[in-house]
């Protein structure tokens, strides 16, 4: 038999071993206010590609089937993509060393395979409707499969992450009302809410 | 009222193999390195406690390779989740007792 303290000590020890097994704690929230400052620059950029000087209405009849428009469009937002990357895996892979754990656990590993399967799906889904024409839908499939896929991730990291992936679909459907202003969803869905949602996250676990 | 302290389970009094058991209860399957990390403890350590469990069957291994590396990955088995439920209402049972 054990002094009682080390009993208590047994329960919150499962505890800890739960959560640190199972949770991917590295992720940064710094790196999700500079995602949102790249998909704001990048949706700027394609503003002056698309729109400029014609107004947002009209875009599906003027500018997107100007040849040359789309692949510039696509380029765009792949350089967002690889910079958001790439600040998430240098600030979280800081945040990690920080810690003194490493970056690559099970639980990180877990977060990704969770995601990539909505990712991936939409991702070509979204390819094929650019190819084949429906343009007007892409931004909001866009937001509404990186919400499912946040929402798949979010069991293994922060509870925040998933409130983030409720307000991408619900923004994703109310932009599929609204086609021709999909711009505008698409930046405040990839810019607006990662600003807010990573100065939370900033605020409440890296100080 | 009855001894709560004799429904405790031996084998998972010691801290190691309860933290083991509690990694293996949240994620079905671990690797061997990932458990060394998380519980920080020596390679020697872990391994004779893993293989404490797996006597008791309440663990299961298997082994793979990653490329030349030998992964070992261990699983909870359905006695093992039964006793480490046991063992938990035991704990909270003592705790309280106490109180």
């Amino acid at each position: 038999m054990k002094p009682i303290q080390e009993y208590e000590k047994d329960i919150a020890s499962i505890r800890t071993m739960m959560e640190r097994s199972s949770k991917f704690i590295s992720l940064s929230g710094l790196s999700g206010v500079l995602a949102g400052i790249y998909a704001l620059a990048g949706a700027v950029a394609a503003y002056y590609i698309v729109h400029y000087p014609v107004s947002p209405d009209p875009y599906l009849t003027y500018s997107i089937t100007e040849p040359g428009v789309l692949t510039k469009l696509i380029i765009i937002a792949t350089a967002v993509l690889i910079a958001s990357v790439s600040a998430g895996l240098w600030l979280s892979h800081q945040k990690a060393k920080k810690h003194g754990i490493k970056l690559w656990s099970p639980a990180s590993r877990a977060v990704l395979i969770n995601m990539a399967i909505p990712l991936i799906s939409g991702g070509i889904f979204i390819l094929i409707m650019l190819y084949t024409g429906h343009f007007g839908l892409a931004a909001p499939a866009c937001l509404i499969f990186y919400g499912i896929a946040l929402i798949q991730g979010s069991s293994n990291t922060y509870d925040e992450v998933r409130y983030l992936g409720f307000c991408e679909i619900a923004l994703g459907l109310i932009s599929a009302v609204f086609p021709a202003y999909g711009l505008i969803f698409w930046s405040f869905g990839f810019g607006v809410l990662h600003i807010i949602y990573g100065s939370i996250l900033y605020n409440k676990y890296d100080k | 009222m009855k001894n709560p302290f004799e429904h405790l389970d031996k084998m998972l009094e010691h801290r190691v193999r309860l933290q083991i058991m509690s990694v293996l209860i949240t994620n079905n399957i671990y690797d061997f390195n990932g458990l060394k990390e998380i519980l920080d403890v020596t390679d020697g350590n872990l391994a004779s406690h893993i293989k404490a469990l797996e006597k008791e069957k309440y663990v299961s291994v298997s082994k793979s390779f990653l490329g030349r590396k030998p992964n070992t990955k261990y699983k909870i088995t359905e006695r093992g989740r039964n006793a480490f439920k046991k063992h938990l209402d035991a704990l909270e049972a003592v705790v309280k007792h106490v109180k």
